[in-house]
């Protein structure tokens, strides 16, 4: 409790920035609802980003996760 | 749909009587006293990362979302997926702001978010608006579990009132007898049930797709072939309701771990870091939440019809009716209608732990003992339970899904309160309250108003802000939380100017750390 690590956890707090990636990545529409941005194997650039960045958020919380425990 | 369905039914039935017994079971998991609320309504606190994983996993996905989003999407297409942005932003979320919420209610042995709320800011009026608003929310989402079971009764060739009563009946008995524990069981094998039945129907409809309406080929062909098959309108979002869409996730994000039974889920487990992990794995239901919203798609491209009764609600039963053999559209129901006993379960209990936490106990028997409280939220939840049947029996469902979409509404509102609460005392107690009744009301006001041919009223949770020459469509829930805030901030500087008492702080800000796991302390 009296002697705690500060430059570990202060630095630490900072990697808490990563999460704030798939907001953005998600909520901005223009970056992926376009219906001219490209297909993948007939998968619409829509679907096909949001599947992905359940993936990357995932992997970004776990990264978090690490870093700060 | 007038036959029933023997061989479905059969493998139905087998399957719902093995969780019944695994629901009476659990009484005996983890052994603890189930006449304490603590062990009853928390199961002691007990429960480390894969259990809370199923838990939660049960819990946030429903047999209500099983059925209701493959329904939008069926119905509206691309905006019935705001579901997956929705839960993907969640997450990061509950790994800031959970573990904090579950040290401070270690600490001070709070059951419910309305016990921290009352600590935290010394108001009675403010936690008994938390309280009440999530009792309130909780309830149709309730009844509207017991509509997902209905559906695939009825797609078996079941209708009437009496299968339901009688699934509820078992529900609640072993929900009275075994608490939180039961559905955190049944969770696991409803949970093998779901993937099963999703990682099949994936594989396996886009093959049915490619060999029937397609020119053969392989699974990505299927897909190919069904995407082809959606009217481009439907496909892709039109630029005027992106903002609507993105509200919608955002909102809903903001709002899934206020409800009552994930917070009673979070506070379940036993440590802040499984909470923490499971925010990183609990995705993986988020790829099968698209995977099943892709269903809506499946059925447009396979040509189910919308059914005279359920109307789209019908997309996923109807997909499984054509595609699968009778055995596995039994095996798929019974995931479904497993899946709506196991939130059920958790979100009467929820409800339960509030009634007798901060209401019962805090204004009509301050001396309860423990014993008593349990018995008390026992009673509670089956009377919720009770209630949302016979909502569902006596009323036509549209009210069920108004209710609900009010109550997303609703419980946004407790936001600030609880999540700011959770980092500062800044806010003003009567501030917040103020701000909750008026974010309640206009919320409410906002969605009552949303007018089509078809609903008079409650035809759409979105409100379209007129600012000047720019129409911004949004979530109401979004909007009405916002002035909420707004209020709030306001009323916090008047009130601390005027000198308004803030009342007494019972917790700490070390309380709301996670416990010293291994400091390195010579």
């Amino acid at each position: 409790m009296a002697n705690e690590p500060t430059t570990g956890s202060k630095g630490k707090q900072a990697w808490y920035i990563l999460l704030i990636i798939p907001f953005v990545a998600t909520l901005w529409m223009p970056f992926y609802a376009p219906a001219t941005l490209p297909a993948w194997n007939g998968i619409p650039f829509f679907y096909w980003y949001m599947f992905l960045w359940i993936i990357i958020s995932s992997v970004l919380t776990g990264i978090v996760y690490y870093i700060v425990k | 749909m007038g036959n029933i369905n023997g061989v479905a039914l059969t493998v139905f039935i087998i399957l719902f009587a093995f969780v019944t017994v695994l629901g009476f079971v659990a009484a005996r998991w983890r052994r603890g006293d189930l006449t304490l609320l603590n062990e009853w309504g928390l199961a002691g606190r007990r429960f480390g990362t894969v259990v809370t994983w199923f838990l939660l996993g049960g819990d946030l996905y429903t047999a209500y979302t099983f059925i209701a989003v493959p329904a939008l999407v069926y119905g509206s297409g691309a905006i019935g997926f705001f579901a997956v942005p929705y839960t993907i932003i969640a997450y990061p979320l509950v790994f800031v702001v959970m573990p904090r919420l579950w040290a401070v209610c270690r600490k001070h042995h709070y059951i419910t978010p309305s016990d921290f709320v009352r600590g935290r800011y010394d108001s009675h009026g403010l936690a008994l608006a938390v309280a009440f608003t999530g009792i309130l929310a909780t309830m149709p989402y309730i009844a509207l579990q017991l509509v997902g079971i209905e559906v695939v009764l009825a797609a078996m060739g079941i209708t009437g009132d009496w299968p339901l009563i009688i699934a509820f009946a078992i529900l609640a008995s072993y929900t009275y007898f075994s608490g939180l524990r039961a559905p955190a069981m049944i969770a696991l094998v409803k949970d093998a049930l779901i993937y099963i039945t999703v990682i099949v129907a994936v594989i396996a409809v886009p093959l049915y797709i490619s060999h029937t309406i397609g020119n053969g080929g392989s699974i990505m062909d299927g897909y190919s072939t069904m995407f082809s098959k959606i009217p481009s309108a439907k496909l892709f979002l039109s630029p005027k309701v992106y903002t609507a869409f993105a509200t919608l996730a955002l909102g809903s994000a903001l709002a899934l771990f206020m409800y009552p039974h994930s917070i009673t889920g979070v506070l379940a487990s036993n440590s802040g870091r499984v909470i923490k992990r499971n925010a990183a794995l609990l995705p993986a239901y988020s790829f099968l939440l698209g995977l099943i919203a892709l269903f809506g798609f499946m059925a447009v491209a396979t040509g189910v019809k919308p059914d005279k009764t359920f109307g789209a609600q019908f997309a996923v039963p109807g997909l499984f009716l054509k595609v699968f053999p009778d055995w596995f559209v039994g095996f798929g129901f019974a995931a479904i209608a497993i899946g709506a006993l196991v939130p059920a379960a958790i979100m009467s209990i929820a409800a339960a732990n509030l009634f007798t936490r901060n209401i019962y106990r805090e204004y009509f028997r301050k001396n309860a003992s423990d014993a008593e409280e349990s018995t008390v939220a026992k009673t509670v939840s089956l009377i919720v339970k009770a209630g949302a049947l016979a909502f569902i029996i006596f009323l036509p469902a549209q009210y069920a899904i108004n209710f609900q979409l009010l109550g997303g509404v609703w419980i946004l509102q407790t936001f600030p309160a609880i999540v700011f609460g959770l980092y500062t005392r800044w806010f003003h107690r009567w501030a917040l309250l103020i701000g909750w009744l008026v974010g309640m009301v206009l919320g409410t006001y906002m969605a009552y108003i949303q007018s089509t041919k078809v609903n008079a009223h409650f035809a759409s949770s979105t409100y379209t802000l007129h600012l000047g020459s720019l129409t911004i469509p949004g979530y109401a829930a979004f909007y009405s939380f916002l002035v909420n805030i707004a209020v709030a901030v306001v009323l916090t500087i008047v009130f601390n100017a005027i000198g308004v008492a803030k009342g007494a702080d019972h917790t700490t800000s070390a309380d709301y750390a996670e416990e010293a796991v291994s400091v390195a302390v010579a």
